[in-house]
């Protein structure tokens, strides 16, 4: 839909985020621990990333920067210009207030809400959501929409968790390992209502996945190994999530 | 519409509505008391207040010997004063049908043109007496009601040893004897105590006070200070034998009623600060397991974009519903006490009307303070809801770190099965939690103590009384000091076993400003009825020259053994005479100056200084003796032993139990409170270990032994705190009261602390119960298949 999709990074396309000499270090004690050792990477607007990586190769951590969920150490991470390393604790919550769909791997959704609630929960802080319903719909899941989290199984939930990212039509969507507990067909009805708010919503989209099978979905795949890139790689096309082969 | 946020917010309270009703019970508990303390308070101060300016209740008292006319006269000139009133008030034995025994009375003027002055009289029933007839008098409402005596019923007055009829022709009520105790009692016996109005002319001529009066009452101008005119008055009465003046915070009735004024407001204070306190610290502990459990949750709604603010408000939101539900509950309860309480007020405490009042500032505080603690107890969980960082709640939380705990350490480990460790551990893990937990259980068994105790105190106080100190059977009192042919006369009475002279003299003590008119006694040394007896309850022996003071008195007048007083008798002569304070003694009862009775016969040089007798009486011969006192020109008052005792009986029936079953309620609320809460919050800890146990094979009890072994650690820890912090806020309650009319001895018998202990280990059996009910439904796949 974009013609940045068909292209490189940092091509022309316009960048949504773009990360510059990112490292992370925690500090556990004594020992340091170097979760990212200066990453750059780019995201350009409506382009959709996979990244792949052993465990413990700095893949959530990258996205929860990305994200304004955590800080880097150093470097530098610019949302359209806007310098994230330097915003306070309010400017990071109204990022991801109204810039930023998350999706994590165990759905976390809020037990004592039903689907729509838990859905409502985002529309009611955005600007111009979707409605719920709609967003339920996208995810295949408007007849489920009163249902408490206990009573869907884990695919549902998993989906109930994109409409909730996707429902306040965040500029970026962060998905940490979406299909991590899921079997291949409830997996690829996830990866179609990603693909398709990616299309549709023109939403910048990064998945983290240990499936290396999914990466043929996106324009770009990014592999991280102990904290650093270590591969890049364009895909010419991208295969529709309805083809992958698990 | 209601915002998902808040439809979670609503869903949470229900599912942990049991912990949340507990810590609304103990909210609850506290305002229900804070707001009948202030509706009584409020009520009691208002009602008084009008009632005193609309009858005039006066600012000054005083009375004299007999002061002639004219004087009253220069009355008006003191400084200050607005109003006089001049009377003659009489002490008089009363003959009343139905009761063989001599009964106290008071009998006072009324002009016999127009109304009192001061102390106006409220009219209940019938009318003024007519000033042309003499046996016609008004009665004060409750000794009729004690005596069902009805308009048209007459009682006799002993005066001058003639009966002298009076016949009752109204009720009414008076600002004087709000509270109508007679003097050297403890509570007021409606039925030993009577006042009677009459005309002046037929009262001034039975007591030979024609063209004079004995008792003077003041109004003072608008801001006017008591003490300058007291000054003046006692000036200007000295020559006609004036007993010393006093201010209206002195007078019997207005003293016990601010007393109680006073102590309401203490509770009112008090109490809810330790009840509120408590729930502070259960939502406390209760939110803060919730920020646990909902640590993702709390991460993903950070993750969304919900600001720091808006999810603290969101829990203490929580606390807030919490306590706002437990202080409406109070609100209603107390309101509901308060009517109890007032019902209760007005058996001692006698107003024409009773004026309610409540006051919506006193509501919105009781709110306020609902929020405090709220705010107070979800503080903590806001700051860790604050300072978890979105990122690092996406991964599940570290396992707790634990340690090996100390008893293991000290080599018990060997005799510890594996659950009884994890009671040991888990405890050792959260050391302030669980010292929490002791100070909020033991708070609960401290108001047992505290509650019972003080009624220990008090019986103690009456035993003491009446079967170390006063041992007789009666105790007379004179009109005026006698020599020693009545003594002669009560040991002839027929019945009477044994007679102790009480020697002693009104004086006036001064140690520079500080100065108090008491009554000045003789003890003798071998005293068997009537005695002075220390905190050691052993009598006090005379054997030092000078004064000896009660420990207060020497407090009031700020003076030690050592030092010296100024004695000035307000009788006979009015001698005057420095003498050396030798000792002070720890009594209980009213405050005196005890003095050898050859001293004291020497400083009053000739005059008489028998003020009264002690009898002890045949039992068999009461009947003859009350009706030989009954005749006795100089008998002007006649206690009994027995009277006093039932009447205290009575009082501890009609009201303490009320009182403790109360406390023992409030009690029971906060131990069950903090119990529970403690105990479902390691079942919410543990569901997942007992669960994983439950699985490996252990048995319900087995588990259950993790769960409420810490229980019953905690409980066993509290008891002996919360026994100690009752009796150390016992003391201090003791010595708040200590006042010149009583001082409480510090007693708490066994019994208290075993009904304390076990109020405790009930409510913690009930919470342990309940619990129970859950641990069982305890769903194995359940908790195990979610992610902690
Ligand atoms: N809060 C933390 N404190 C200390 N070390 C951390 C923390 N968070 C992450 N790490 C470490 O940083 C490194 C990168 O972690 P990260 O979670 O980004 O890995 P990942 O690629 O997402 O792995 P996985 O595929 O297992 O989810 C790991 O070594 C991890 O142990
Ligand atoms: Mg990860």
């Amino acid at each position: 839909m974009n013609e940045s999709s068909n292209g490189v990074a940092g091509a022309d396309g316009a960048l949504a985020v773009s990360m510059r000499d990112v490292t992370k270090v925690y500090q556990m004690g004594e020992v340091e621990v170097h979760a990212l050792r200066g990453v750059s990477v780019d995201l350009e607007v409506g382009g959709f990333m996979v990244l792949l990586g052993p465990s413990g190769s700095g893949k959530s951590t990258l996205l929860n920067i990305l994200g304004g969920l955590d800080v880097p150490t150093s470097g530098q991470v610019l949302y359209r210009g806007q310098d994230l390393t330097r915003a306070d604790e309010g400017e990071l919550t109204q990022y991801r207030r109204r810039r930023v769909g998350f999706v994590f791997q165990f759905y976390n959704l809020i037990p004592s809400l039903t689907a729509r609630e838990n859905v409502e929960l985002v529309t009611e802080i955005s600007e111009d959501p979707l409605p719920a319903p709609e967003a339920l719909d996208i995810v295949g899941l408007a007849d489920r929409s009163s249902h408490f989290p206990s009573q869907m199984s884990g695919g549902e939930q998993q989906r109930v968790a994109i409409a909730r990212a996707i429902a306040k039509r965040p500029d970026i969507l962060l998905c940490d390992e979406p299909t991590g507990a899921l079997d291949i067909t409830t997996g690829i009805q996830v990866l179609e209502a990603l693909e398709r708010v990616n299309r549709e919503y023109g939403a910048t989209t990064a998945i983290i996945t240990h499936n290396a099978a999914i990466a043929t979905i996106a324009d770009r795949v990014i592999s991280l190994a102990d904290g650093r890139i270590s591969r890049q790689h364009v895909n010419e096309t991208r295969a529709a999530a309805s083809t992958i082969q698990w | 519409m209601i915002r998902a946020l808040d439809r979670k917010l609503l869903r949470d309270l229900w599912r942990v509505r049991s912990m949340g009703l507990a810590i609304a019970m103990v909210v609850a508990s506290g305002i229900a008391l804070l707001v009948a303390s202030l509706i009584c308070f409020d009520s009691l101060e208002t009602t008084r207040d009008r009632y005193y300016a609309r009858n005039e209740f006066g600012d000054v008292f005083a009375n004299a010997k007999r002061v002639p006319r004219w004087v009253a006269g220069s009355l008006d000139e003191l400084p200050g004063v607005d109003r006089v009133d001049t009377r003659v008030v009489a002490g008089v034995t009363l003959d009343v049908e139905g009761t063989s025994e001599p009964v106290n009375g008071r009998l006072i003027s009324l002009p016999d043109s127009g109304r009192p002055v001061l102390n106006g009289i409220t009219l209940r029933s019938g009318r003024w007496p007519d000033p042309g007839r003499a046996e016609e008098a008004i009665v004060n409402e409750r000794f009729a009601q004690g005596h069902g005596l009805a308009l048209g019923d007459q009682v006799f007055a002993v005066i001058n040893g003639r009966r002298q009829r009076l016949e009752i022709v109204g009720t009414a009520l008076s600002p004087e004897y709000v509270y109508a105790i007679a003097g050297g009692d403890l509570l007021p016996d409606p039925t030993r105590f009577g006042v009677f109005w009459m005309a002046r002319r037929h009262l001034a001529t039975a007591f030979d006070m024609e063209g004079g009066f004995n008792d003077i009452s003041l109004s003072l101008a608008e801001g006017a200070a008591p003490e300058p005119a007291i000054v003046e008055l006692d000036r200007l009465l000295e020559p006609y034998g004036g007993l010393g003046a006093i201010p209206r915070a002195q007078q019997i009735s207005h003293w016990y009623l601010q007393n109680e004024l006073t102590g309401l407001r203490g509770m009112a204070l008090l109490m809810p600060m330790i009840f509120l306190g408590i729930a502070a610290f259960l939502l406390n502990v209760v939110l803060r397991r919730m920020v646990a459990v909902q640590r993702e949750q709390i991460a993903v709604l950070k993750a969304m974009g919900y600001s720091n603010l808006r999810l603290g408000l969101h829990f203490t939101q929580w606390a807030m519903v919490v306590s706002v539900l437990g202080g409406v509950l109070g609100i209603a309860l107390g309101a509901l006490m308060s009517a109890g309480m007032l019902g209760l007020y007005m058996e001692y405490f006698r107003f024409p009307d009773l004026i309610i009042r409540w006051s919506w500032g006193h509501i919105l505080g009781a709110l306020l303070a609902c929020g405090a603690a709220s705010v107070l107890g979800a503080a903590a969980a806001v700051k860790s809801v604050v300072k978890l960082p979105p990122a690092e709640a996406m991964r599940p939380a570290a396992p707790d770190s634990f340690q090996v705990s100390l008893l293991e350490r000290l080599g018990l480990r060997r005799w510890l099965t594996q659950p009884l460790r994890m009671v040991l551990r888990n405890l050792s893990r959260r050391p302030a939690r669980a010292a929490m937990s002791v100070i909020g259980i033991a708070f609960s068994a401290s108001i047992m103590v505290l509650a019972s105790a003080a009624m220990d105190s008090f019986e103690e106080l009456m035993q003491l009384q009446f079967n170390v100190v006063q041992r007789q059977d009666v105790t007379v009192t004179f009109f005026e000091p006698e020599g020693r042919a009545a003594f002669y006369e009560l040991a002839s009475v027929p019945g009477v076993i044994e007679v102790e002279p009480l020697n002693g003299a009104s004086v006036r003590l001064r140690n520079g400003h500080r100065n108090r008119q008491v009554g000045i006694q003789a003890l003798q040394p071998d005293a068997r009825l009537q005695r002075v007896v220390g905190a050691d309850y052993q009598p006090v022996r005379f054997d030092r020259a000078g004064l000896i003071l009660s420990r207060k008195l020497a407090e009031v007048l700020a003076v030690e053994p050592g030092d010296t007083l100024r004695v000035e008798a307000l009788q006979g002569t009015r001698p005057e005479r420095d003498m050396v304070v030798s000792a002070t003694v720890d009594d209980l009862m009213g405050v005196s100056a005890y003095l050898e009775p050859e001293a004291l016969q020497r400083f009053l040089s000739d005059t008489a200084t028998l003020s009264g007798a002690a009898l002890g009486i045949d039992p068999a011969a009461r009947d003859s003796v009350y009706a030989a006192l009954k005749g006795m020109p100089v008998v002007a008052g006649v206690a009994l032993q027995h009277a006093m005792l039932e009447n205290f009986e009575t009082f501890v029936a009609e009201n303490v139990n009320n009182q403790l079953a109360i406390n023992l309620l409030f009690a029971m609320v906060i131990a069950f409170g903090v119990i529970y809460n403690t105990a479902r919050i390691s079942l919410s800890e543990r569901s997942r270990e007992l669960a994983s146990m439950r699985v490996m094979g252990f048995t319900r009890a087995e588990i259950g032994v993790v769960l409420f072994g810490e229980l019953a650690i905690l409980t066993a820890a509290a008891i002996p705190v919360g026994l100690a912090l009752g009796y150390s806020m016992l003391a201090g309650m003791v010595a708040a009261y200590e006042t010149e009319l009583f001082r409480m001895p510090l007693v708490a018998e066994p019994a208290t602390f075993a009904w304390s202990s076990a109020a405790v280990v009930v409510a913690m059996g009930l919470s342990a119960a309940v619990v129970r009910r859950k641990l069982n439904r305890l769903d194995l796949v359940e908790v195990l298949k979610t992610r902690e």
